[in-house]
């Protein structure tokens, strides 16, 4: 186990250099400069911008020079912003955006295994139709589609719920709703798949031999097992959902990360799009990480066989 | 008890003679495991439905603009923000275009990304998934090591800088969805042809002299075609979504060309309104991304093999 643990570790730092790497070079290729877009500032003004933030140096010094600054969690200032690090950007966006994701979560995780395992325990009957009728809905309905019928349906007709901004409990209702039923539906999926996959096994059938209880059978050995497929599916959809869901963050006009990603992109702000890249890198190569250990919680045999 | 036996004359028994052609005969034609598979797939109601729905997309897409007097591109200024009505079938949108014209000019661009935008990667996918299955080794050490690392980053990141860099519209997404979503093909298949090329079929043309190319694309490849295929249908709502999703945060197709994914962001700007205008795109991608959805999961069932029992 150590040894794997180790091994882990080498391929994630070597992921996130690829991925600071790759990154840093695609983004200083694209066409333009930062400073381009403000109307305001003359061409001379320009250059005077793109020498202060050492733009002009040679692209290797650059690279140097960030990767150095990286390595002390020091992601530069953004470009767009005045007086704005990527640090702080990261520090005031992050905790709504992982807020909202942990919110959803919450919401997701329990109803998609519930309807998961009851639909896989009802096989063919009505109940199982509907579970399945609910997670092919859900999975096929895009969250930014979810978010602006919810949107319409409970602001603008109902008006029982405030329609966008992050100012309180109220306001998170909606986003956390349109992000939910979309991890909820592949969680459902996921669940009953691997339910059904689990109760034709050997050692199910030796253990309602062995006499066990209905309740001891399904909790202790079928739930547990179906359990390993979704643990694997967990660690990239909680990295993804506590980064915000960018659109979900755009419709609502909630101020996290999402939207600072995409307005960074369009706007050629480099360090804010590099440190969110190399933030969000992080965090998924983590949550994987994680995951692999988790692994051999659930299921020992994963664990010897390593 | 009377020990008196049925006689029966030898005469009465006619040799049926034993032939042994004719006990090897098969009766009934054999069903390949392509027709096997399709005959179940036209069983599954559901998924036919998913299919019936995909095809009269796809007829829209291709009709519709041609038959319709109205271009995607023609302003109106005079008609904007109507509802629907007879001449304009969905009504207009805010530059007074017609958005019957409009959704199925969308429709092909977002039918076409989705579906280039999942068979291009599964093409690659297969080829470098076999490559390294058969191989093995370093060449499939070093790939799989390659996979591994790039699977841990997020794919829209990827897709989103290559897009900055090749430029917006479908030929640019597609490009971007073939460079990042042929990983998970690649696993699968080359997973498969690992436990393939063991097998006798493999060594009896290995002996008759067969080369590379000919054992991994005519043997190994062809017996992966099943997962594959699913995941490739499974692959075209992804692909839709995600362009919906892109053109939807203004990094995807760029107008004049409509996608469904730039309808729905030009919906969302006037649907406090005119919800109809958001509501139009917004139903028709969660109806095709539903109708692949059903044909995928059918397919599925009527490849599964464990489902035959």
């Amino acid at each position: 186990m150590g040894k794997y643990i180790v091994r882990r570790l080498v391929i994630s730092v070597l992921t996130l250099w690829l991925l600071a790497t790759a990154s840093f070079f695609l983004l200083r290729v694209l066409p333009g400069n930062p400073f381009q877009t403000e109307k305001l500032l003359t061409v001379e003004m320009q250059q005077k911008m793109i020498h202060y933030y050492g733009l002009d140096q040679p692209m290797l010094t650059q690279y140097i020079t960030y990767m150095g600054n990286l390595l002390h969690g020091d992601m530069g200032y953004s470009m767009k912003f005045t007086n704005r690090t990527v640090n702080s950007i990261i520090t005031s966006g992050f905790p709504v955006s992982a807020s909202l994701g942990l919110r959803s979560l919450a919401v997701a995780l329990p109803i998609g295994l519930f309807l998961g395992i009851l639909s896989a325990r009802k096989r063919g009957k009505a109940l199982d139709y509907l579970a399945v009728l609910i997670s092919v809905i859900g999975v096929s309905i895009p969250s930014f589609i979810m978010g602006t019928f919810l949107q319409y349906i409970f602001a603008v007709q109902l008006k029982i719920l405030p329609i966008a901004q992050w100012k309180g409990e109220a306001y998170a209702v909606l986003p956390t709703a349109a992000l939910a039923l979309a991890l909820l539906a592949s969680l459902t999926r996921v669940m009953r798949a691997s339910m059904l996959e689990v109760t034709t096994q050997d050692y199910v059938k030796t253990a309602r031999a062995k006499g066990l209880g209905e309740g001891r059978v399904v909790f202790f050995h079928q739930i547990r097992n179906a359990l390993v497929p979704i643990v694997t599916m967990l660690g990239p959809m909680v990295a993804s959902v506590l980064m915000g869901t960018f659109v979900i963050e755009k419709i609502f006009a909630i101020p996290g990360l999402g939207q600072h990603f995409v307005n960074s992109i369009t706007g050629l702000d480099y360090t804010v799009t590099l440190g969110l890249t190399i933030f969000y890198g992080a965090f998924l190569v983590a949550a994987n990480f994680l995951v692999d250990i988790a692994y051999g919680l659930v299921d020992p045999r994963i664990r010897i066989a390593k | 008890m009377r020990n008196e036996t049925i006689q029966l004359p030898e005469a009465a028994f006619i040799p049926v003679g034993l032939s042994l052609s004719g006990a090897e005969n098969i009766s009934r034609p054999s069903i390949t495991f392509w027709a096997d598979v399709r005959r179940r797939l036209l069983k599954n109601k559901v998924a036919m439905l998913g299919l019936w729905l995909i095809l009269l997309m796809t007829l829209l897409a291709v009709l519709a603009p041609i038959v319709s007097p109205f271009s995607y591109s023609y302003q109106d200024l005079a008609i904007i923000n109507q509802g629907p009505s007879a001449a304009h079938w969905f009504g207009t949108d805010s530059l007074g275009r017609d958005i019957w014209v409009r959704v199925w000019v969308g429709a092909r661009v977002s039918l076409a990304v989705g579906i280039f935008g999942s068979v291009i990667p599964s093409l690659i996918g297969i080829i470098i998934g076999g490559v390294s299955g058969y191989f093995g080794g370093k060449i499939d050490m070093l790939i799989m090591r390659l996979i591994d690392i790039v699977m841990c980053i997020p794919g829209m990141i990827y897709v989103i800088l290559i897009m900055l860099y090749v430029g917006s519209g479908p030929v640019a997404i597609v490009l971007a969805f073939a460079l990042t979503g042929w990983m998970g093909t690649a696993r699968s298949v080359r997973g498969l042809v690992l436990q393939l090329k063991e097998r006798e079929f493999v060594l009896a043309s290995r002996t008759l002299g067969a080369s590379h190319l000919r054992l991994i694309f005519d043997h190994l490849v062809p017996n992966t075609l099943g997962i594959v295929v699913v995941s490739m249908t499974m692959g075209v709502p992804s692909a839709i979504f995600q362009e919906a999703y892109l053109s939807f945060i203004g990094l995807g197709i760029a107008p004049p060309i409509p996608s469904w994914g730039q309808l729905a962001n030009a919906g969302v700007a006037v649907f406090r309104v005119f919800p109809s205008q958001l509501f139009i795109p917004a139903i028709l991608i969660s109806l095709t991304m539903l109708s692949f959805n059903l044909f995928g999961d059918g397919l599925r069932d009527a490849l599964d093999p464990r489902l035959r029992m």
